[in-house]
């Protein structure tokens, strides 16, 4: 049970963080329709973390004494907690780093979800089903992207392989499954996401291709954090700073 | 308080409730009754008590939560004291519930409807969808924006005969 309340968890940081990331933009995109973009796109993330925690917290109470709602899970537990992987904490960076943040991840999400809507456990299948449809507008939008910039102007391709330079370390972590990933695989309730890496690296490589980007070296194994697991860097300590204040300042507000 | 119930006999009680909810407005649509988009998934009643599941359309959609909260006005308004409104994610919402009222309704408010044909996003890039007619001049000569518009559920579009922006309600 502990470990499909972590791996619930995670896949609600995964999406909340990135959802806030993605939130910074409003307001500040480079086009109002891409401004709009991106702020649904956040949107969508927000929600479907809500969803995730709505039943994590369920799963909390069902389970121990001490209670958690949907709030507390997102405003009320310190940064080691947290269990989203290194890339969707990344800071926005210019344009070319956010729209290839959003496809590498939501390459991710897509073949998770596929896989993910077969889950033994319902409500994580219908959470994954539901997302899907959302996930697919994300995927083609920064794939889009990704292939405008980098075949775009010599100024937009530097930018993207540079983008390629700083986001390319952090994929890796994505694909090797830490111990609650293990257990709910095994159980039939989650997906061990290192069988999705192939597909992953197929659907980058065929994008890549198209944006006249090369396709990066393996990154060579050395010491690894794991956001995963609850060690980050130092960005999400500045998220949550933001994103806790009120809840910690003044307990219980709302608006 | 009164016992008594502003509403019909409680045998005909879900039948009534399906016909209240035809009032109830998607906030950021308001010409679209919540029954006209095929959010309402069921409704059960035994005495005061009622459970009515809905399916939300976008994960994120911040309408859901007002909703919610204008379904439980009208009912509590309705004398019903035990009020549950049970979320169903699966089977998804489809914008091939919505009903053909509707559809009619989104056009005259100025917003061009789901296609007939269920055309789904896939992540083909740079695919050109079948041509979505104007809802002011009824032209097809138009061209996508942004497949993200002022609201989760539409895309804007612009008409290449009229020269108007419009937002089209997507299929999803």
């Amino acid at each position: 049970m502990n470990q499909l309340i972590n791996y619930t968890l995670h896949l609600a940081d995964n999406s909340l963080i990135l959802g806030h990331r993605n939130s910074e933009w409003t307001g500040r995109g480079p086009v109002l329709e891409q401004d709009i973009a991106i702020s649904n796109i956040a949107l969508d993330l927000i929600g479907q973390a809500r969803n995730f925690y709505q039943y994590a917290a369920r799963l909390i109470n069902d389970s121990t004494s001490q209670p958690a709602t949907e709030d507390s899970l997102a405003y009320l537990r310190d940064a080691n907690e947290f269990k989203n992987c290194l890339l969707v904490e990344q800071t926005n960076g210019d344009w070319a780093k956010t729209v290839l943040r959003q496809f590498f991840f939501s390459a991710y999400q897509y073949l998770l979800y596929q896989q993910l809507q077969n889950s033994r456990d319902e409500m994580l299948a219908a959470i994954a089903e539901k997302s899907l449809k959302e996930v697919t507008y994300h995927l083609r939008w920064s794939s889009e992207w990704v292939i405008r910039l980098g075949d775009g102007t010599e100024e937009s391709h530097v930018r993207m392989l540079k983008a390629v330079d700083e986001l390319w370390v952090h994929t890796d972590e994505i694909f090797e499954s830490v111990s609650y990933e293990l257990t709910v695989a095994r159980e039939g309730f989650g997906f061990d996401v290192s069988l999705l890496k192939n597909d992953w690296q197929k659907k980058v490589k065929d994008v890549f291709d198209e944006a006249t980007i090369p396709f990066p070296a393996d990154i060579k194994p050395g010491v690894r954090w794991f956001g995963k697991e609850g060690k980050h860097s130092e960005h999400l300590g500045y998220i949550l700073a933001e994103m806790q204040f009120l809840q910690r300042a003044y307990p219980n507000s709302e608006w | 308080m009164s016992n008594t119930k502003h509403h019909i006999v409680d045998s005909a009680d879900s039948n009534g409730i399906w016909k209240i909810l035809e009032e109830i407005a998607d906030p950021e649509v308001p010409v679209l009754s919540i029954m006209d988009l095929g959010i309402v998934r069921d409704v059960k009643t035994n005495n005061d008590e009622v459970e009515i599941t809905i399916t939300p359309t976008y994960s994120g959609c911040p309408a859901m939560d007002v909703i919610r909260m204008n379904i439980r006005m009208v009912l509590l308004q309705l004398g019903y004291k035990k009020i549950n409104i049970a979320t169903a994610l699966s089977p998804a919402w489809t914008t091939d519930w919505m009903s053909d009222t509707g559809k009619e309704k989104l056009k005259a408010f100025g917003i061009a409807p789901p296609t007939t044909k269920q055309q789904v996003c896939h992540t083909e890039l740079f695919h050109v969808g079948e041509a979505i007619e104007c809802p002011r001049c009824n032209s097809y000569n138009t061209r996508l924006i942004s497949q993200f518009a002022s609201t989760a559920c539409k895309a804007l579009y612009v008409c290449e005969d009229c020269k108007e922006p419009f937002d089209y309600f997507k299929c999803h």
